[in-house]
């Protein structure tokens, strides 16, 4: 048995065995060097691979990821940092325009094996310019794979198969994941990055979620199942490309099933779950598909407002009774 | 035959490290008082060298010399210094504050004191400001109030930003200071667009923006550049030198080889290097500039060489990056004392006018959080309602919103029950 560590240090060590095990790769972004990144996940590289492999940035999303880009196609294997996702938006042309389209534009001569890692969602009183959850929109967009590791085993193991991927790869790191901790259940980690996973199996209920929301929505089941309600718990892990199989067998089962999504209901990635569930698991299902999701409006600061604004285990516990019918 | 040379990767590293003496050679000054002070409407190109050397007016000796001598009554300097000491007072309450658990984050701009407060006096209420975070000393000079500041810290009822937008990210529409954005740089852009728009309206009011070094390397800065030269914007674009992007030194942000004012005049706009810590040449730099746009000249870039004393932010620990003593060496000094000594020097001041001064600013201070505080803690009563967010996304409450706001009552009624219950 591994000893418990948190989601960051597992992080880092996926850094550490990736930078180890392969010359070409780097890690570049704000304050990554000396300051080990603005959530410590690079802390004591520097010392390690030497500032020619953890790469301090110039203060600019554009700049390193484009760089990032070009020196994908160098033959190196980057790894680009960025503070969070709503800074990414300073990216977003050479991320959609660029790495994301250019294998196929390029009729297959070109291709970016780029990984951008984030820090990602609400929660931690950053108000509306530091909190937002935007993963839905990049796994709109085709040729990008999109993760989201909500266990250490993901922490640990995706970063790895990240970089094998011959393609662009955008990592969501919740905010709130950083800190907590967990057992890897092999010493790499979990390296699948094609396949969401059952993490609580259950009968009554299936309730799909991925990222910051996964310990919140653990806790509604664990909640539910005090009231004699048997919730299953899937965790998408990969929002692109989608394994919905996962999804629908367990709802093949449960027959209903509630959508936790951190981001704006309107256009959030719940929904395309929800059009997905009924264009393939519509006669499989008892009662309409719930979503639970955040107030549209910009994330406030203050505290009561914040979580008022975003998905809490009450949210998802009433939403699996509404889904119910109100019978537990 | 000697190797042809490689290219090589240089990654910057800066002069000194925690535990390394403190080197600030890089740094390069000039006397005070050598610089020529050119006509508002000199050509860009005769102002090249305001772009290399560094525009100071305070000598050693704590006299003002030379043609940047703005030339200001005493009463006036005793009022740049009582803004800049209160902005340090009400910086340094704050931290402590925020090391007692009664705010949740702060960040100060000690040592810098000087740049929001001479270029704030230097300008007319009518110009628009769009500072950054570390700019607060604009707020003391236009008058706000401390209580309206440390509401906004505490995010209590009466909170100017309702309780929406981080602690020091002030917003003030009446007193012509836009918002700070928390994503860095954006308010460069803007500032040009409104000063083109005050261009097109014929007004001779100035916008004056503020950025770090650092933020200096995201696009937004290279666009206002562009825009402010090719629209002749009336527009002053200051970058704050402190040296230091938290971790990265102004190294990373491209000051190794050129300094930041040197980039003007690459955009075909005069570039001027300042002594930040030189109330007296901050102020009169502003003025010119200040001058320059509302009389047809169009925009100014101002690079300030400063220092940041204080941390980053109450988040940060710079012992991790830089040597602790840093501050102590750095060559252009302290801009309070500087204007206190200066002051003193003209028989204007003396160390019990600053004491008493520095006792009544504490004071109110101090009063002033009492006050504040009436209105909401973090952990006491009165707090906003939650259901204040839905308001202001749109001017008319949209359908979606106010079913999302229904709900959300239900929910919290629903969870209010439930503990009532549990606790009946
Ligand atoms: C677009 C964007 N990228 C990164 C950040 C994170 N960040 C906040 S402050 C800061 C350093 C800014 O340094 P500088 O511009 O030199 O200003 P100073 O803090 O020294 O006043 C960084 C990297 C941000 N807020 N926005």
């Amino acid at each position: 048995m591994s000893a418990r560590q948190t989601y960051r240090d597992a992080l880092r060590e996926a850094h550490r065995s990736a930078l180890g095990g392969d010359p070409r790769v780097l890690l570049i972004g704000e304050d990554v060097g000396r300051y080990g990144g603005s959530y410590a996940v690079s802390r004591g590289l520097l010392d390690e691979f030497g500032p020619d492999r953890i790469v301090d940035a110039p203060l600019s999303e554009l700049g390193f990821v484009g760089a990032g880009v070009g020196a994908a196609l160098g033959g190196l294997r980057p790894i680009v940092e960025i503070m969070t996702v709503n800074f990414s938006l300073l990216a977003l042309d050479p991320i959609v325009n660029t790495a994301a389209s250019l294998r196929h534009m390029s009729g297959g001569q070109f291709h970016v094996p780029l990984v951008i890692r984030m820090a990602t969602g609400a929660g931690r009183q950053l108000a509306a310019q530091h909190s937002h959850s935007l993963e839905g929109w990049y796994a709109h967009v085709p040729g990008l794979r999109v993760l989201a590791p909500a266990t250490v085993d993901d922490a640990r193991g995706m970063l790895g198969a990240a970089l094998d991927d011959p393609d662009p790869v955008v990592i969501f790191e919740h905010a709130q994941l950083y800190n907590v901790d967990g057992t890897l259940t092999a010493p790499g980690g979990d390296p699948d990055i094609a396949h969401a996973r059952v993490r609580r199996p259950g009968g009554d209920v299936t309730l799909v979620t991925w990222g910051g929301m996964l310990p919140r929505t653990l806790a509604a089941a664990a909640e539910l199942a005090e009231a004699g309600v048997d919730a299953a718990v899937v965790d998408l892990r990969v929002l692109r490309p989608l394994d919905m199989a996962t999804v629908y067998e367990s709802v093949r089962r449960t027959r209903r099933a509630v959508l936790v999504d951190e981001s704006w209901r309107s256009g959030g990635f719940a929904a395309e779950l929800s059009a997905r569930l009924m264009e393939c698991a519509f006669y499989d299902l008892d009662a309409p598909v719930e979503r639970v999701a955040t107030a549209e409006v910009p994330i406030p600061y203050a505290r009561q407002l914040e979580e008022a604004a975003l998905p809490q285990v009450a949210s998802i516990v009433a939403a699996a009774r509404r889904c119910l019918g109100g019978s537990a | 035959m000697a190797p042809r040379p490689r290219s090589r990767l240089h990654v910057p590293h800066p002069p000194a490290r925690p535990g390394d003496p403190v080197d600030f050679s890089y740094v390069r000054t000039s006397p005070a008082g050598e610089m020529p002070r050119p006509e508002v409407a000199a050509p860009v190109a005769t102002l090249a060298p305001l772009a290399n050397e560094l525009v100071r007016v305070l000598g050693d000796d704590h006299r003002a010399v030379g043609a940047w001598d703005p030339h200001l009554e005493p009463d006036v300097l005793q009022v740049g210094l009582r803004h800049m000491l209160l902005t340090r007072l009400f910086d340094e309450r704050m931290q402590r504050t925020q090391r007692q658990g009664k705010i949740s984050f702060y960040m100060r701009s000690l040592g810098e004191e000087a740049v929001s407060v001479a270029q704030a006096m230097a300008l007319r209420p009518g110009d628009m400001l769009f500072p950054s975070y570390r700019n607060q000393g604009i707020y003391m000079v236009r008058g706000r109030p401390l209580v309206d500041l440390m509401c906004q810290l505490l995010s209590n009822t009466r909170d100017m930003c309702k309780g929406r937008q981080l602690p020091v990210m002030y917003h003030w529409k009446d007193g012509n200071i836009f918002s700070i954005s928390g994503n860095l740089a954006t308010q460069f852009p803007q500032a040009v667009g409104w000063a083109m728009a005050a261009a097109i309206k014929g007004q001779d009011d100035v916008a004056c923006a503020w950025i770090g070094e650092g933020s200096s390397a995201e696009g937004d800065f290279h666009s206002a550049m562009i825009f402010a030269e090719v629209y002749n914007a009336p527009v002053i674009l200051n970058v704050v030198n402190n040296q230091w992007a938290i971790s990265t030194f102004q190294g990373f942000a491209g000051g190794e080889q050129a300094t930041f004012a040197a980039r003007g005049p690459g955009y075909g706009i005069p570039g001027i290097r300042v002594d930040g810590n030189d109330f007296l040449a901050v102020y009169a730099v502003t003025q010119w500039a200040a001058e320059r746009a509302r009389t047809g000249s169009g925009p100014t870039l101002i690079e300030h060489v400063t220092y940041r004393a204080a941390a980053h932010s109450t988040s940060d620990d710079p012992s991790r990056y830089r040597p602790k003593d840093e501050y102590e060496r750095w060559p252009l000094g302290d801009p309070v004392e500087r204007l206190k000594s200066h002051l003193v020097a003209l028989g204007e001041w003396s160390e019990e006018r600053h004491a008493a001064l520095a006792k009544e600013l504490e004071e109110h201070v101090t009063k002033s959080w009492k006050e504040a505080t009436k209105f909401g803690t973090l952990t006491e009563g009165p707090k906003l309602d939650p259901d204040l967010m839905f308001e202001d996304v749109y001017k008319e409450m949209p359908p979606h919103l106010e079913k999302q706001r229904a709900q959300l009552r239900a929910e919290l009624a629903a969870a209010a029950a439930e503990r009532g219950a549990e606790r009946g």
